[in-house]
Formats: structure tokens, sequence, C-alpha cells
């Protein structure tokens, strides 16, 4: 039995491993179609990553709102749950966290006090985004997908308003966003580098929860049940809405946690696309990982690179940096796809 | 056509479920097939039907080795299953489950399939309307369906796991007709059961299946006691009732009301008292289900008042039931009763009821080791449901239920469990009814209700008897007020 477990064990890292293998090779086809030389396109990707201390505190950079928010997401999937509102989640999170330094900019409260309340204005603003998905859902009949996309081009539309209205920048409005904030109202990052070590336990401990949320509560528990049979779930005494709802809640903390983090640990303004897309790369990392949490941190950190390295893409080769883009996309499908076939094969035998 | 499996192994993970079984089926005969709860029944015709691939051995239909790789290459060859648990789209209608799996045609030709469909209705005196919606049907109801589809499709050989589960007893009277009649045209009917009786009702050769392997066939007429002794390997004793004086009323109904999209019940009163068992006889369809739902607080009635200990619960929402100790098992287990992909253990811990945020590990293991021990599941605490057989899955949902409760509220307690196992299971349902539970459970098996039941309720489209005192009842009593004789002379006002 043990000898089995651990067989198909090594067989499910295979098949991932050959799904990777396949990704990397239509990748380079790719790169062959656009004339562009594959193994330099690699190489520099490699060094945008690797190349300096700089880069790798990028790669941590972006590392860390990947994982809050993916680890937000399990939750949501958890449940069967398609929190496809995640990015106006993280777009309000960022709103409220400005919203809060800007108010208390000017006044005598301590810089790591306004933080604070940034931070905290930011989880709640993402989890009354989600929370408002939810009721819908759960009250209105409303598919979360549906209204998650509805809030998302809300948020949107909220962002742009303010930035060209109310919080434009005295003398030109631009989609460069908001005035960046004085220096006092940004975490405090590592010496002449762009990471914040709070951003760091911030992201240990989004993780480390979600796990033990996911594997050892009660909470996690009735989540998996109604995420595989909601209606098997309710007759057995699980409390399904309310569940529900407290799902897309966890989901939206870790959301808005993350636009909060936008504002006060990375950009300092409010932008645009202050949520990066890291919203819709979390329900991709989600996946790729087939909703284990212990993936997370790795396959998020893995992603993160991509992102980073292919900045550099568009000068060195004049290549886009959209790249990394098809990477990461070409990989969930092919890993998935491998999945698939090891499924049909097993199922077979 | 011949069907003849030689050598079939087949395992799953670790368990064994076939070892090396040969057996040969022939035209124009009703073969039935016994077997206690995992013993390997569902697993060969699963093999048969293309459903599973055996690990080893080969499948020779008239003579002619074949390879059957998938259900639609089992109908191709001309076998058709009927599942245990029916295999259809409850969100479509009658009409498209029917189409499916027909071939050909991008437009089906509707007009023609819904003649057909209605003259293979009348054949077979079965009445469904082929524009109702799927799950709008009783599980009864659906098997039928998938009969009609499959001889529609062109089955020579019909597969028939527990038909006999679902359906009422004037309906399965009618089914065996059927089934006699087209064995009578040659077809090849194997029938699979661990009901006893059905299978020396109906068959002309039955094959007892142990552990995996054939333990013996034999022609009808057959000799029960050896029947049972070569699917127990011991001889089995069915005991009786037993006769506690009820308590206090648990479950008290006064001119309840209750409707749904066909059956409308008016001015149901009933009481449950503390360890009573009261048995609901009748149709699939005839308002059993709908009553019980109500009793569980899963519907809601449209009038009247209803109690649970002395409290209304009119309004009140499903978990406040479960609150004062109701529990409902239904008979769906693997839509309503239990979550594929969740372990045996997952599912103890889900139920425990512990208000704590954190699941005690070690304590969840012991427990469902408990259960599991306790309840005979063959399975362990890591197994996922959905790799348990049926009759497991049964022994799990009845290990789900919470002590102690005031009311327990079953449909079809022991469908898919053979004699022994049912036995077991009524033996503790007796000790909980000793400890103040009262029980109210429907079952197709009249048997089972005359064997356990204080009071017996007749359910016919939609009316409900006076209860009728199980101990002066018999079967032929019970059969023909569910089929709507007598009623006025049992009942008249």
């Amino acid at each position: 039995m043990q000898d089995n477990k651990r067989n198909s064990r090594w067989i499910n890292v295979g098949v991932q491993f050959v799904g990777i293998i396949a990704a990397l090779i239509f990748t380079t086809i790719v790169l062959f179609l656009t004339g562009a030389p594959p193994l330099q396109a690699f190489n520099q990707l490699l060094l945008g990553i690797f190349g300096s201390v700089n880069n790798i505190s990028n790669v941590l950079v972006s590392w860390m709102p990947l994982l809050i928010v993916t680890a937000g997401l399990l939750v949501t999937f958890a449940a069967g749950l398609w929190n496809i509102g995640i990015e106006g989640q993280i777009i309000m999170g960022a709103i409220f966290s400005t919203g809060v330094l800007r108010m208390l900019q000017h006044s005598t409260v301590p810089g790591g006090i306004i933080i604070v309340l940034g931070i905290l204005a930011g989880i709640f603003g993402g989890a009354l985004w989600a929370f408002l998905v939810g009721v819908l859902k759960t009250f209105g009949g409303v598919n979360e997908i549906f209204g998650g996309l509805g809030f998302n081009f809300i948020a949107n539309a909220i962002v742009l308003w303010l930035i060209y209205g109310p919080w434009r920048r005295p003398g030109v409005a631009s989609l460069s966003g908001t005035e960046a904030f004085p220096s006092r109202l940004s975490l405090p990052t590592l010496p002449n580098l762009l990471i914040s070590p709070w951003s760091l336990i911030l992201g240990a401990i989004s993780i480390i929860v979600i796990y033990i949320l996911l594997r050892g509560t009660y909470i996690g528990l009735r989540l998996k049940a109604i995420g595989k049979n909601i209606r098997a779930a309710y007759i057995l005494g699980v409390p399904t809405w309310q569940h529900m709802l407290l799902s897309f809640i966890v989901c939206g903390l870790f959301a808005g946690l993350t636009g909060a983090l936008q504002v006060t640990a990375v950009y300092h303004r409010l932008l645009p696309t202050i949520s990066s897309g890291y919203g819709f790369l979390g329900l991709l990392v989600a996946m790729l990982i087939n909703f284990q949490a212990i993936w997370v941190a790795p396959i998020a950190l893995f992603y993160a690179a991509l992102n980073i390295g292919s900045i550099q893409l568009p000068i060195t080769l004049k290549l886009d940096s959209n790249l990394s883009g098809v990477i990461q996309g070409t990989l969930v499908l092919f890993v998935l796809l491998a999945e698939g076939f090891r499924q049909k094969f097993t199922r077979k035998t | 056509m011949k069907v003849e499996l030689r050598d079939v192994h087949k395992t799953f993970g670790t368990v064994y479920a076939l070892k090396g079984l040969s057996i040969t089926f022939h035209s124009g005969k009703i073969q039935g097939i016994l077997g206690e709860n995992g013993a390997g029944k569902s697993t060969l015709m699963k093999i048969l039907s293309g459903f599973y691939q055996a690990d080893q051995g080969e499948i020779y239909l008239d003579g002619k080795q074949t390879l059957i790789l998938s259900p639609a290459d089992a109908i191709v060859h001309g076998i058709g299953m009927l599942h245990q648990d029916p295999l259809d789209f409850p969100p479509m209608q009658v009409l498209n489950n029917f189409l499916i799996g027909a071939k050909g045609r991008i437009f089906p030709d509707r007009s023609r399939a819904i003649q057909e469909f209605l003259s293979l209705c009348k054949e077979f005196d079965f009445d469904i309307d082929p524009d109702n919606y799927v799950d709008a049907l009783t599980v009864g109801e659906r098997q039928q369906l998938e009969i009609l589809r499959l001889l529609w499709l062109g089955a020579e050989v019909l597969i028939l796991d527990e038909p006999t589960t679902g359906i009422s007893t004037p309906q399965k009277k009618k089914l065996f007709g059927t089934l006699r009649k087209l064995a009578s045209d040659g077809k090849t009917i194997i029938f699979v059961s661990h009901k006893l009786e059905d299978v020396s009702d109906l068959c002309h050769r039955v094959a007892v299946l142990r552990a995996g392997e054939l333990v013996g066939e034999m022609e009808a007429p057959f000799n029960p006691e050896k029947l049972i002794s070569l699917m127990f390997g011991k001889p089995v004793i069915i005991d009786q009732r037993q006769h506690l004086t009820p308590g206090e009323p648990v479950l008290e109904m006064c001119d309840i009301n209750l409707e749904d999209y066909r059956l409308r019940m008016k001015g149901i009163n009933i009481q449950a008292c503390k360890g009573e068992v009261i048995g609901l006889a009748g149709m699939e369809g005839s308002g059993q289900t709908l009553f019980l739902r109500a009793c569980a607080g899963l519907v809601h009635p449209v009038g009247g008042e209803l109690l649970i200990q002395n409290e209304s619960m009119i309004g009140k929402p499903y978990r406040d039931f479960l609150q004062k100790g109701v529990s409902y098992l239904p008979a769906a287990r693997m839509e309503e009763g239990l979550i594929s992909g969740m372990t045996l253990s997952e599912h103890f811990s889900l139920v425990d009821g512990n208000q704590s945020l954190f699941i005690d590990q070690k304590q969840a293991l012991k427990v469902s080791n408990q259960r599991i021990i306790e309840y005979n599941i063959r399975g362990s605490h890591s197994t996922t449901v959905e790799m348990l057989s049926g009759g497991n899955q049964q022994r799990a949902l009845l290990a789900l239920l919470k002590e102690p409760l005031n009311l327990i509220l079953m449909e079809h307690p022991t469908r898919g469990l053979d004699v022994e196992s049912s036995i077991y299971i009524w033996n503790k349902l007796k000790v909980r009814c000793s400890e103040g539970t009262a029980i109210i459970f429907i079952s197709t098996d009249l048997e089972e209700i005359l064997n356990y039941s204080d009071r017996i309720l007749v359910f016919f489209t939609g009316q409900i008897s006076k209860p009728l005192n199980a101990s002066s009842t018999t079967v032929e009593d019970l059969g023909e007020l569910i089929g709507g004789n007598n009623w006025d002379k049992n009942f008249s006002n």
C-alpha cells in the first residue's frame, strides 16, 4: 500500500515534469516563429531574474502579492467557487488603502500608524468587494463568475474616476496615477532595494494561515465538503451559504491586503493598473498547483521570476515582455493536459 | 447471445475484487448473480458492460473473443446495463435522456422517438411523461426509463444490477413479467441481486459469488438455505420485531398540508413516539419522500402545525431540525448522502458536531476506525467514499448518524445491503429505539416494513392511510393497499 502510494506520487511528479518540458518546447517554437533566438531569449530571461541583487529583490517584490492573492483564492476554490472578481477586490483594497493614506498624510499621526490603518482599510475594502459578490451569489442566485466580472468592471471604473477626478494630481491628471505619498507613508524596505521585509512577513503569515485553515480546521473541512457536494454537505448539517459567504470574505481579505501592499510597499500611489494582473495570475497559479496550499510559495515564486525576468526582453532582444505571459499560460495548459492524460492512462490500466 | 467470461481478474488498488472468475450466460435464460456486499457482483457486471477493463481475462460473445472498451462499445455489441444508481441526466427531459446514446443523425427524429418511447412505455405498462424532467422522476421511474432506453438501443444482453431496490411490489411484478418475456424472445438476462426471494422468483439459473470467486451454481428450483450458506458460508436467522411501549411523542403533525410539483397532500395528522418505528409503504412517488422530507425540515409545509418535542418547527430552517436531534438519511447516497472525493475520516469529522476551530486528527482517526469496525465498512479511514462498493456506502451513511438522536428518518435504509448486514443494521437501530429514538423509514421491501415497524402508513397518490398495526397486517394486505385497493374497506370514515 505504502509502495503503491509512493509510486503514484512519483508518477505524478514525472507527469508534471513532462508538462513543463512540453511548455518549454512550445515556447521555443513560438520564439523560432517570431524569429528570435530562443537560447538567447531564455538566457536573457535568467539574467533578468538572477542578474543582480536588485533583480532578485524585484522577484521577491512581485512574489509577495502573487503569493498572498493565491493563498486567498485557495479558500474560494476549496468551496468550489470561482472568484473571478479577485482583480476588483485587489483594486478596492488599493483604493481603500489610498483613501486612508490620503486622509491622514498631512496629519500629525505617526507614519507607522497611518500605514497600519491603510493596510487594515485595504483588507476591509477587498473583503467588502468579495462580500458583495458572495451576497449576490447566495441571496440573488447570481453566479460568482458573472458577479465577479461585473464588480471587476465597477472597480476599474472607480479607480479611473478617482485618478482622473477627485484624487488627480495637481495640474495633470494622467494614467501615471495619483500623487506619490511622502516616504514616511511607505513600508520600510531593505537598504537600497525595493523589497520590504514587512511584505515578506505578511506573505509568510498569509500562506501559513491558509494552509492551516484548509488542512487543520473544521472550517476548511466544511468548505471542502461544500466544494465537492453542496447538497450532501447541507443534508449532513453544514451551514452552506454561511460558509460560502465566509470563503468570499476570507479571499477578499487577502486580495485587499495585496492591494494595500501594492500601494504602501510597491507603488506608493494609486495606479489604474495597481493590481498588475496578480489576481488572474493567481487563478493560473492555483490551477497549476491543483489547489494544494503547500505548492503556492514555490510556484508563485517561479511565476514572479518569469514576470521580472522578461522585463528586459524588449530592450535587449526587441521581444515583447509578454513572453513571460506566454510561458505562464502554456505551462498551466500543458501541465493540466499532462494531468488529464495521466488520469486517462491510469484509469485504463 | 451467449456470453462467456474466462478467468477474469480485477483489483482496485490493493483490494482484490475478482479473482480469476469464469462464468457463462446463455440466451433465453434469466441468470441470477447472488452474493453479499462486496462479493464482486457489480465489478463483474461493470467489466462486461465496458465500464471497467479487466486486469486479466477474456470475454467471448457467441464464441468470438471481444474487447469491450466502453459502455458505448458494449451497447454496440448488444450489451446494455442498468446500474444500481441510475446513470442519467436529471436536468434534462425524459425524451432527451432517451435519445442519448442513439447513433447517427445530427438531428434526432424526435416525433418518431416519442412514438417509439410511448409504445415501449405501453408495452411495459410504465407511466412516464416524455416531456417531464428526469429530476422530477423517482429513482424507480428513472430505472424504468433506463430499461426502455437500453431495449430501444437494441440490447441483446440486459444486465440489471439490483433493479428491485427502487421499485414497488406491483412494479416489480411488472418488471419480472417483462424480463420473462424478453428471455423467451431469446434475450440474455443477467439479474444481479442480494435478494434471495427475487432471484428464486425469477431466475432459471443462479451463480453465487463470494469474495470475488464463483462458489457455486444452481438450476431452478433453488434450495434457499443452500444458497444462503453459499453466500455467507453459514446459515442466517432473521429475528423479530421488538415490542417497546412507545413513550412521549417526538414528532406531531397536525393538519399538515404538503405540496410539490405533482403531489398535494392534505390534512396529515400523525404522531411518532419515543422508541417507535413507523414504516412507510407505497409505490415510488406516492408522497412518502415528500412526507419524510417535511419531517426532516427539508420541505416546508404549506399549512398546519409541526411539533418536535412539543416545540413548533413551522418556518424553521433545516438546521434547527438537526439541532433538535432529527437526522435524515437520503436514498440517493452519492448525490445527497456522501461527498465524493472525501475520505471516511473526513466524513466523520464533518458530522462530529465539534464547535472548536481545529480538528483533533488523533481523535478523528480513533473515531473513524471505531465506526469502520462497528459498521463493518470495507475500507480504511483514508478511503474516499466513491471507492466503496454500494453496500459499504450505505453502511458509511448509517455510520454517520449522530448519537443520540430523537428522530431518525430514512429512505431505504438497507438498500443494497445483504440479508446479514440488514439484520445487523436493524439491531443497531433497535438499540437506539430502546434508548428513546423514534424511527420513520421508507422501504419498498414489504418484509422489511412488516418485520421492523410497529405501525405502518400506506401512501397512495398523495393519500396517507390510517396507521396500521404491523403485527396484524400481512404482506398481501399491504400489497393491495399500495396498489390502491381496499382503501374504502379499511379506512372508511
